[in-house]
């Protein structure tokens, strides 16, 4: 099964303006650089990108932004970002501010297929506003829906081209959720290799559920708190 | 004197116990990690999907990829663990980790807490918060006692929107240590050189003096 494809710009050729993405990463650590520049370059507006954070002004979805390309924000935390806050208060930009753990299990929810779950955080909150809830042991729950997006997008350390994919240490956070729920999922790796390269042991993320795949052709990967401690 | 930040990380740093999984929020109790006890192992979890989180790397030795929750570069240890969003949520959710420290706006008799949105001021997001309040059983809350106008951040109602209702369990400010039970905070310790009167003063929420209650040692 060969799910390769040329480059960024091919595999999101058919990614609409109005559409739903998921994207992976957590701050810039982990997100997929290439197709975040395709989409740049593409044009395309009114998207509105699930995704923990939404990058700095001048990267990761911060490009995105700053092209006005995205209508609504479902993250867990947007700091760091002017541009996000200028958009958000000039009432151009929409942001559904949901919880960490929420987000990724709402994700999750869509790769297993359920259709909603049960959940805790947010319980006695302005977050559980209009929510369905049900008590289970004594305790109240809220009604939680799986996300539905047109397109998933991930970025991975390696993969074959089969689709399979492994992450790197803590790059790992939202790809593997996000690309269980894509409808159409693509992956963007460091390192692109032949079926049978990687260990079927230590495969994050079954080829299953990637559609399209390709070698990313820089990764700048940004570090946005650099800190370090001193040698004696 | 009231404690400083580190005083009231190294006060904190007493409620760990051996073998304890622990999840340090931004800021004070970041500060925590600085102060482990001798002789005592801890493992402190990383929301964004790390278990057995290391120092800061040595200059030049920075990895874009491997961060914790404060998007700072870390390092791992032996015996760390990398795991998904979903996972590390799913292990706050079945509470499997032990201790939680988080800062806090404001912090009510009841137990409730706020401490991501203030009205009329950007909002950045709640982040890991309202899920780590909901599901973990033990949260020490470390704050100051009042905030910049010195008014109480112990309080019988938090005024700002919530992040989690009846959760907090303990709170350590710089002038003293408060658990939270039925009858709001019970004051153990005191700061070195702090008054209970001062506490009492500087306290808006129900709040009862321990009959043993003492200075705190560091």
């Amino acid at each position: 099964m060969n799910k390769v494809v040329a480059n960024a710009d091919e595999a999101v050729k058919d990614i609409e303006s109005g559409m739903t993405l998921m994207l992976g990463g957590f701050g810039l650590c982990g997100i997929p650089e290439n197709s975040i520049a395709a989409i740049v370059r593409k044009g395309i507006n009114n998207l509105t990108c699930i995704s923990n954070n939404a990058g700095v002004d001048d990267f990761g979805i911060g490009l995105m932004l700053q092209g006005k390309q995205v209508k609504k924000m479902i993250s867990s935390y947007v700091g760091e970002n002017a541009e996000f806050e200028r958009q958000l208060l000039s009432g151009e930009l929409e942001v559904d501010l949901i919880p960490q753990g929420t987000l990724a299990t709402r994700a999750m929810a869509a790769g297993y297929g359920m259709p909603a779950v049960y959940l805790l955080a947010g319980v006695g909150t302005e977050v559980a506003e209009g929510k369905e809830t049900r008590e289970f042991n004594g305790k109240e729950y809220l009604l939680e829906e799986a996300f539905d997006s047109d397109f998933a997008i991930v970025k991975a350390w390696k993969g074959d081209k089969a689709g399979n994919l492994i992450y790197k240490d803590t790059a790992r956070n939202f790809n593997p959720m996000m690309a269980m729920a894509g409808k159409i999922t693509i992956a963007e790796v460091e390192e692109l290799v032949e079926p049978g390269e990687l260990d079927p042991n230590f495969i994050h993320t079954p080829g299953i559920y990637v559609h399209r795949i390709f070698q990313g052709e820089k990764y700048e990967k940004r570090i946005e708190q650099r800190t370090v401690r001193q040698r004696n | 004197m009231a404690l400083s930040k580190e005083q009231i990380a190294q006060r904190i740093a007493q409620e760990l116990q051996d073998g304890f999984y622990v999840n340090l929020g931004i800021g004070i109790p970041t500060l925590v990690a600085n102060y482990i006890p001798k002789g005592i192992e801890v493992e402190l979890q990383s929301e964004n999907g790390l278990l057995g989180m290391g120092p800061f790397p040595y200059e030049g030795e920075e990895d874009a990829d491997l961060i914790n929750a404060g998007k700072q570069t870390i390092t791992t240890l032996p015996g760390s663990v990398f795991f998904d969003s979903a996972t590390s949520f799913g292990m706050i959710r079945a509470g499997k980790v032990d201790l939680t420290v988080l800062g806090a706006m404001e912090v009510a008799d009841n137990g409730d807490i706020a401490n991501w949105k203030i009205p009329g001021k950007m909002v950045k997001g709640m982040g890991g918060a309202m899920d780590l309040v909901a599901a973990a059983k033990n949260i020490i809350v470390a704050m100051q006692h009042t905030n910049r106008s010195g008014e109480s951040k112990l309080l019988s109602k938090c005024t700002l929107p919530l992040t989690g209702v009846n959760c907090i369990t303990k709170v350590v400010t710089d002038l003293g240590v408060f658990e939270i039970n039925e009858n709001g905070f019970l004051c153990t310790e005191y700061a070195p050189g702090v008054t209970v009167d001062e506490i009492k003063e500087k306290t808006a929420g129900r709040l009862v003096i321990a009959d043993d209650v003492k200075e705190i040692q560091l």
